[in-house]
């Protein structure tokens, strides 16, 4: 099968704005599009420039818009993209170059929840034990990768770069609902601020691009019942 | 602060759906338009009943309103100066509408029977 990849292009040492360029390549449908980039990267043009690491779906590292949605480079196949393909940065954070966008804003966005175990009380001998309905309680957004696909297609973080945006919440609410953690109030501050969950306006965005499935408007959602529940 | 306006938007969601369904089957169902007129709404404003009901769906419609214009505006007028000013009118005519409006159902009297 042979496919045509229109791929926007930007190097902003060199170019004045984003171009277009394109690309065809022979492929098997069951090709993932990675396998296309690759395949133009490494025989045709190897100026074209793009993240993956894991080319797997585990890493994280290839999200980009896709004919128009949010998804991983190594987990779409190219049977279901057609035979003309556009591929695009994600939407939102400056381009580094070509497909890589800078993610540095979105990590420091992550880094304000404090994604990591907070705890007052005396560290146990053992190890805090958790029963299985408590893991389950927030087993959906463990699942995150922190590739930014859902981030870059919410219409509420293109008109304000300052939402927290969902990825963060998402990790933060990994924490805020684990029953071994001690940090949830400080995180749910930081989370009622005027740029954090409030700028949700339940979009459902974020749900269609997460490539691990996971629910983050339900997330966000239960962010917001649990701030609810606090104040009143 | 964000929370009470998230939350007010819902509550207030939920009960202007009665009352504006209410007002919905007197004033266009059960009556219609073309047979209300003046001595229909001063003989309804006799009773407080009528009053607070208008009353009460003023303040949550107009407000709810508001807060979605408020919203709008923050989310899509980036540059500083315009947003400051579209707010500002906002909230002044906000407050012009809810005034004259109040004042209006509390102080209706009606004249010539
Ligand atoms: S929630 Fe999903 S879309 Fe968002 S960063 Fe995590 S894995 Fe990516
Ligand atoms: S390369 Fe790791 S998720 Fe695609």
């Amino acid at each position: 099968m042979k496919v045509t990849l229109k791929i926007k292009r930007f190097n902003p040492e060199k170019d004045e704005k984003p171009w277009w360029a394109e690309y065809t390549v022979e492929a098997e449908p069951t090709d993932r599009l990675l396998d296309a980039l690759n395949a133009i990267k490494w025989y045709q043009d190897g100026t074209l420039s793009f993240r993956r690491s894991c080319m797997h779906g585990v890493c994280g590292s290839d999200a980009m818009l896709i004919n128009g949605s949010n998804a991983l480079a190594c987990k779409v196949l190219l049977k279901n993209l057609g035979e003309n393909i556009k591929v695009e940065p994600m939407r939102g954070f400056r381009v580094a170059r070509d497909l890589m966008v800078d993610l540095e804003p979105f990590f420091d966005k992550y880094k304000q929840v404090k994604p990591y175990f907070i705890t007052h009380s005396v560290t146990p001998e053992k190890e805090r034990q958790q029963s299985p309905a408590e893991r389950e309680r927030f087993d959906d957004t463990t699942k995150c990768i922190l590739c930014g696909a859902c981030t870059t297609s919410c219409p509420s973080f293109w008109a304000n770069p300052e939402y927290i945006g969902p990825a963060a919440i998402v990790n933060a609410h990994r924490f805020v609902f684990d029953s071994r953690d001690e940090g949830r109030e400080e995180r749910l501050e930081i989370l009622n601020h005027r740029d954090g969950v409030w700028r949700c306006r339940t979009i459902f965005n974020c749900v269609e691009a997460c490539p691990r499935g996971i629910n983050v408007t339900r997330a966000i959602g239960e962010v917001k019942k649990a701030l609810m529940f606090r104040k009143l | 602060m964000e929370l009470y306006a998230w939350l007010f938007m819902r509550v207030s969601g939920i009960v202007l759906l009665f009352l504006a369904l209410g007002h919905l089957l007197i004033m266009h169902v059960i009556h219609n338009v073309e047979t209300i007129d003046y001595h229909f709404v001063a003989h309804r404003f006799m009773t407080p009943f009528w009053r607070t009901y208008d009353l009460v769906m003023l303040w949550l419609a107009l407000l709810h309103g508001l807060n979605g214009a408020r919203t709008l505006i923050e989310d899509y007028v980036g540059v500083r100066g315009w947003r400051v000013f579209s707010l500002a009118s906002l909230y002044i005519l906000g407050f012009i509408f809810l005034a004259l409006g109040s004042l209006v159902i509390l102080t209706f009297q009606p004249v010539g029977g």
